[in-house]
């Protein structure tokens, strides 16, 4: 983009715009997806619940429910206990929301739509994403409060070990993709739906749901949500929080929750490819056949359905969690440590060298693969 | 009007990292200061990330910023007897500390001006790094015994394949080795300690029955 501008630009004022573009959007569809995450979890908790969940606001469906509780949370007082390190204090939230926010920076969103091309991509995202602990962390000790040190210690446990199996099922179609760039990994993808990773070979398949495991538990999501425990900690590491500080805490968890579904998208499930190749079919996409590239503009078209593709992807591996947190009761500390150090790192590894050997028997994937796509 | 964003952004992520290293030292709050040190080493990827070394960027940010999480907890759980532990350093740790934080800063600035490239022109050195496109491959490659930078394209005999072979594959496994002893030996000495000898079950039953201390119990 920032070529684009340069045409009429001088540079450094390109270069400035292109920047404040990538970061305005990233930060819009961020806070946009918390709001709609909100929304979408009083609603689906209300109908779990055989309840009707919120229905006034805005007319139909209460669909401006997210508004009305935003209004709602910025008048709040903004209360620092006398107890707490103030500065601590105030920062956590931020630092927690700048780790889920700079995920995105490195998030392909379709063909080459990414604010900041890596090679790295899925390493970057990975370290990023692990920061995010730090706030709750940092808060959670601030706060001068028993309930938040312990919520902030269990999360600190559960994180630093739910980071290992969630990186290892990371590797694995990175290792058969044979690229750690998100853009690569997503493009490779195309085609029909047999194309995607998870449908490699039956070790991907698994590895998946081990995946989005370690992710709702790194995300900090029931029935791993040890740090909040509201029936035993009353709110964990939220105890002290109030009003926006608060909200901010949750703007980041829904960020992240998002991000890890994005990327368990384009790991597993084709990225911004569909299940049928209608990009190519519409000629928005190269032609895989006869390496055709399309009108500039029908490549954005096709482009955006793509960006279409994969947010609803994404959007559904964020109602599943939902799905989970309301169906599932919480697991206990100890629970929470078996099921990651005695089920998921050993089935992550079993899959990683699974998936290695397959790989290295059968180099074109599954056996009823039909090759190129289109 | 033009801008150098490259040097911009250097001089700010610098200035970050040394303003936040300066504040680890001379803050007394053992908390505080592990969130200095974690902005402090943040800003130094920054500065790999602005280098076009996006890979040591990364790992800066896994493994320092990672770490220093865990000595945040540990520094919690081992010193923080109140609420927030001040730290109180005496005189004397501060002329240790000085003399021996001075004396590396010294051989640091030397060693830095002395370096050619930076000396030479201030231009030409803080220009993007454009031409830096290397990816991590090679990097992997490696640390699993290929070093495909220093193989010889030219000619493919045995010869000339061996020596380009000959990569990290034997520092990364003893690396490697040594730190799932490390971690062995935590878990060893985390362990819950059992007790030598079985306790009684009962009062009323002799605590060497074979019975009762068997491992049905």
């Amino acid at each position: 983009m920032a070529d684009f501008f340069a045409n009429w630009l001088p540079n450094w004022l390109a270069l400035t715009l292109a920047a404040l573009v990538h970061v305005t959007l990233i930060l819009t569809l961020a806070l946009t997806a918390a709001a709609a995450f909100t929304w979408a979890e009083r609603k689906v908790a209300g109908r779990i619940q055989d309840r009707l969940g919120p229905t006034r606001v805005g007319g139909r469906f209460g669909w401006l429910q997210a508004v009305a509780d935003g209004l709602k949370l910025v008048s709040k007082e903004d209360v620092v206990p006398k107890n707490a390190d103030p500065l601590l204090f105030r920062a956590a939230p931020y630092v927690s929301f700048c780790a889920s926010f700079c995920v995105y920076l490195a998030m392909p969103f379709a063909n080459g739509w990414v604010a900041q091309p890596l090679d790295i991509a899925v390493f970057f995202i990975l370290a990023v994403a692990g920061l995010e602990v730090l706030g709750v962390i940092l808060g959670g000790y601030a706060s001068g409060s028993k309930w938040s040190l312990f919520g902030a210690m269990r999360e600190a446990a559960q994180v630093v070990s739910y980071e290992v199996p969630l990186a290892l099922c990371a590797v694995i179609p990175v290792m058969v993709a044979g690229t750690m760039d998100l853009v690569a990994i997503g493009n490779m993808q195309s085609g029909w739906a047999w194309n995607w990773l998870i449908f490699h070979d039956p070790f991907l398949f698994a590895t998946f749901f081990v995946y989005f495991t370690c992710a709702v538990a790194s995300v900090n999501r029931a029935p791993f949500d040890l740090a909040e425990a509201e029936s035993e900690l009353v709110a964990g590491f939220l105890t002290e929080y109030s009003g926006f500080r608060w909200s901010v805490f949750f703007m980041a968890e829904y960020a992240s929750m998002f991000a890890v579904s994005m990327l368990a998208s384009i790991l597993f499930l084709g990225g911004w490819n569909g299940p049928l190749p209608i990009t190519v079919w519409l000629g928005l996409a190269p032609n895989p056949a006869t390496g055709d590239a399309p009108h500039a503009l029908l490549a954005y078209l096709g482009n955006f359905l793509g960006m279409v593709n994969l947010l609803t992807k994404a959007t559904l591996g964020v109602l599943v969690m939902m799905w989970a947190r309301w169906t599932l009761p919480r697991l206990r500390i100890d629970q929470v440590m078996t099921m990651c150090l005695k089920y998921c790192i050993p089935l992550a590894a079993a899959m990683f060298v699974g998936a290695m050997v397959y790989a290295y028997a059968f180099p074109a994937g599954l056996i009823f693969r039909v090759g190129g796509g289109g | 009007m033009g801008v150098n964003f490259h040097s911009v952004f250097f001089h700010l992520m610098a200035v970050l990292a040394s303003g936040f290293a300066l504040a680890v030292v001379f803050s007394n709050n053992i908390v505080r200061m592990a969130f200095y040190l974690v902005a402090s080493l943040g800003a130094v990827a920054g500065l790999f990330f602005l280098a076009g070394a996006d890979f040591v960027a990364a790992l800066q940010l896994m493994i320092y910023v990672g770490g220093t999480l865990v000595l945040l907890i540990f520094g919690v759980m081992l010193t923080a007897r109140g609420p927030f532990a001040d730290l109180k350093t005496s005189p004397a740790q501060w002329t240790v500390v000085g003399l021996v934080g001075g004396s590396l800063l010294a051989v640091l600035l030397y060693a830095a001006s002395s370096a050619s490239r930076w000396t030479a022109s201030g231009k030409a050195a803080s220009a993007p790094p454009d031409q830096v496109a290397p990816t991590s491959a090679p990097l992997g490659l490696a640390l699993l015994g290929a070093r495909v930078d220093k193989l010889d394209p030219k000619q493919n005999s045995a010869s000339s394949r061996a020596g380009g072979m000959s990569g990290y594959l034997l520092p990364f496994e003893i690396v490697s080795v040594h730190l799932v002893v490390v971690l062995i030996g935590a878990a060893y000495l985390a362990r819950a300690r059992r007790r030598a000898t079985p306790r009684p079950i009962a009062a009323n039953s002799p605590p060497d029955d074979p019975s009762q201390s068997s491992s049905v119990s």
